[in-house]
């Protein structure tokens, strides 16, 4: 699904990442760890397609429709209201039966309720559970989660954590974390990056 | 390096042997415009001046296409040069143009003169191209935008000129005929002297920049490898 | 026409922020407002027709500024820019729809402003209407498209008028004789043409401006 051969990154004469290899086979699922500054958010961009490398090559066998992506940012406008967000996304990404696939998704990560109030008045969990929903609403091929249980409560990591296992084999995952005990029951590899 | 180019000590002196040549044409060879007398002599630099600098600008938004179309990643830093030898040359046109309207028209600036107002403009667009590149990291994004604003100033060029010629229906017909000189024996000799002279020092000071930029580069890698 | 359905999803959501927000809409129409009081105190004596028609296209030009200044800002400030790359639509869809929206904006603003124009200072013919629309085309073209590339800069709504500026020249050139001489043919086509040219180039290069 993704092969990284000597991957490197340099915004200007600044070096992000060097010498990076990395096999990710379909139904994958390799967690990616390391020290602040490591490269692991600039790695995870390289494969969400966000960001090109500098150095070495990728291969990605996954179209920009295939791909979620979740990051630091929640990409959802906070003017708007969750449905709003999901409704544009879906129809961005023309997800068959889109009406259907948002309730489910709200409903499941519980955020129903709360489905007309703007994002803005959310709390940071509640958005991170909306950029969750973001992020499945397609159903994509290859996830590509850059700390995703970060600002959820106990609850929020359960449901994250159903849902992954769920995926688990079906659906190709990267996941970057410093915090690996959490996803070392679902992981088939693992990528330690240092700086 | 790719290419066999012509090495710099050449290109430096030839650069200095032309344009001493000009200068000498210019002021000994070609003959006083009748009406203006002697200072007319300061037109044959303003134009090729301001042909060396269209010249650098073209460059510029050639290189920017190449960064684009081919990613080539030498082309970013080639692009950037292009419009700063650009910017230098426009610089001396204001000058000169300035110069030139004062000894034509007993005024410092003149805004019937259509070349230099539209270099005005250009002037204005390529010094908002710095502040753009300045103020965005190094990096892949600060290539994009820099190239797509070069690429801008190329379209900007014909399609300013064409403005400010319409421009002059709505202003008072208050016409000066730019009289340069009837084109012919010395003079053509002259302006095509000092043309060739402009354009080999342009690329002169070009690769000189851009000789120090990549050598700046290089050694800051070494540096880096050596830590 | 997935490309539509796309612009017209994008769009929809440019409005909708505005509609939640109202921030954009007012301050332009207040500000066309204010400026035109601060003309009449500007211009000594009693400005002629030409005159004021100067001035009514620099009011238009800056309040426009106004409104691009804000295109991109719930794109900065929520991030969401990464969002719309990684979605599977063209971007110049991105471009256009943010373009449509300020089209809208601007537009609004100037049915306000161009009748308030008329009752202060002179009153406007059917061409000065077209250079209106077809200079506003352009300028939200364009002025979008600067908008996105001043966004991810660090001087940001400084950078924004210094890069569009000289761009908006022509513009000027092309209203500015539309509606001042008696057969305004030919400035209106030198409008239209900048308008193509330039939706052209802004809509094949925009991929650039947002995407590595």
């Amino acid at each position: 699904m993704l092969t990284a051969r000597r991957l490197g990154k340099r915004y200007g004469e600044k070096r992000v990442l060097r010498g990076i290899d990395l096999a990710l086979p379909r139904g994958g699922f390799v967690v990616v760890t390391g020290p602040n500054g490591a490269g692991k958010t600039t790695l995870l961009r390289i494969c969400a397609g966000l960001a090109q490398p500098t150095e070495g090559t990728i291969e990605r066998q996954a179209a920009r429709a295939q791909v979620g992506y979740l990051g630091h940012e929640p990409l959802v406008y906070r003017e708007l209201t969750a449905l709003e967000n999901l409704e544009l996304y879906g129809r961005l990404y023309r997800v068959p039966e889109r009406r259907e696939r948002i309730g489910m998704l709200l409903e499941r990560f519980g955020l129903w309720e709360a489905r007309h109030d703007r994002v803005a008045s959310y709390s940071r969990g509640m958005t991170q559970r909306l950029a969750l929903c973001r992020v499945l609403l397609h159903e994509p091929e290859l996830l590509v989660l850059d700390e995703p249980y970060s600002a959820l409560d106990e609850a929020g990591a359960e449901l994250l954590d159903a849902q992954l296992a769920e995926l688990r084999g079906e659906r190709t995952c990267l996941l970057a974390t410093h915090d690996p005990a959490h996803v070392r029951p679902l992981a088939s590899g693992a990528l330690a990056l240092s700086t | 390096m790719g290419r066999t180019r012509i090495p710099l000590p050449a290109l430096a002196v030839s650069s200095v042997v032309l344009v001493t040549t000009a200068l000498a044409f210019v002021f000994f060879v070609a003959p006083n415009d009748q009406s203006l007398g002697f200072s007319q002599r300061i037109f044959y630099f303003h134009v090729s001046i301001a042909f060396a600098a269209y010249a650098c600008f073209i460059c510029g938004a050639w290189q920017a296409l190449r960064h684009l179309w081919k990613r080539d990643p030498r082309a970013d830093l080639a692009s950037y040069v292009c419009v700063h030898q650009g910017l230098i040359f426009g610089t001396m046109v204001l000058i000169t143009g300035s110069i030139w309207a004062k000894v034509a028209w007993g005024r410092w600036w003149i805004w019937s003169e259509d070349e230099l107002v539209l270099f005005l403009v250009l002037y204005l667009f390529y010094c908002a191209y710095f502040m753009l590149r300045f103020s965005v990291d190094p990096g892949p994004q600060r290539a994009n935008l820099s190239a797509v604003y070069a690429l801008f100033g190329v379209v900007l060029i014909p399609v300013s000129f064409s403005a400010i010629r319409l421009a002059r229906a709505y202003f008072h017909p208050q016409v000066f005929t730019l009289h340069g000189p009837n084109f012919g024996g010395w003079i053509l000799v002259t302006y095509c002297m000092a043309q060739a002279a402009m354009l080999v020092l342009a690329y002169t000071l070009y690769r000189l920049e851009i000789g120090g930029k990549r050598l700046d580069v290089r050694l800051r890698r070494l540096r880096e490898a050596l830590a | 026409m997935t490309y539509v359905r796309d612009v017209g999803a994008l769009a929809r959501k440019d409005l909708l922020l505005e509609l939640r927000a109202r921030d954009t809409l007012p301050a332009m129409l207040l500000f066309v407002a204010a400026i035109f009081v601060v003309f009449h105190f500007a211009l000594p004596g009693t400005p002629s027709k030409l005159e004021t028609t100067g001035f009514l296209w620099v009011a238009i030009l800056f309040t426009a500024l106004l409104g691009l200044g804000r295109a991109f800002v719930p794109e900065r400030e929520q991030r969401t820019m990464d969002g719309l790359v990684l979605a599977p639509c063209d971007r110049s869809a991105i471009w256009l729809a943010k373009s449509l929206a300020t089209l809208a904006f601007l537009a609004a603003a100037e049915v306000v402003a161009l009748p308030l124009y008329a009752l202060f200072f002179h009153g406007l013919g059917g061409a000065a209407v077209a250079a209106v629309i077809l200079a506003d085309l352009g300028i939200c073209a364009v002025g979008t498209f600067l908008g996105a590339m001043a966004v991810v800069t660090r001087a940001r709504d400084l950078l924004l008028p210094l890069l569009f500026l000289p761009l908006a020249m022509p513009i000027v050139v092309g209203a500015v004789g539309a509606t001042v001489v008696d057969s305004p043919g030919r400035y209106l086509g030198f409008l239209a043409l900048y308008d193509l040219l330039f939706a052209v180039v802004c809509w094949a290069s925009f991929e650039y401006v947002v995407a590595e």
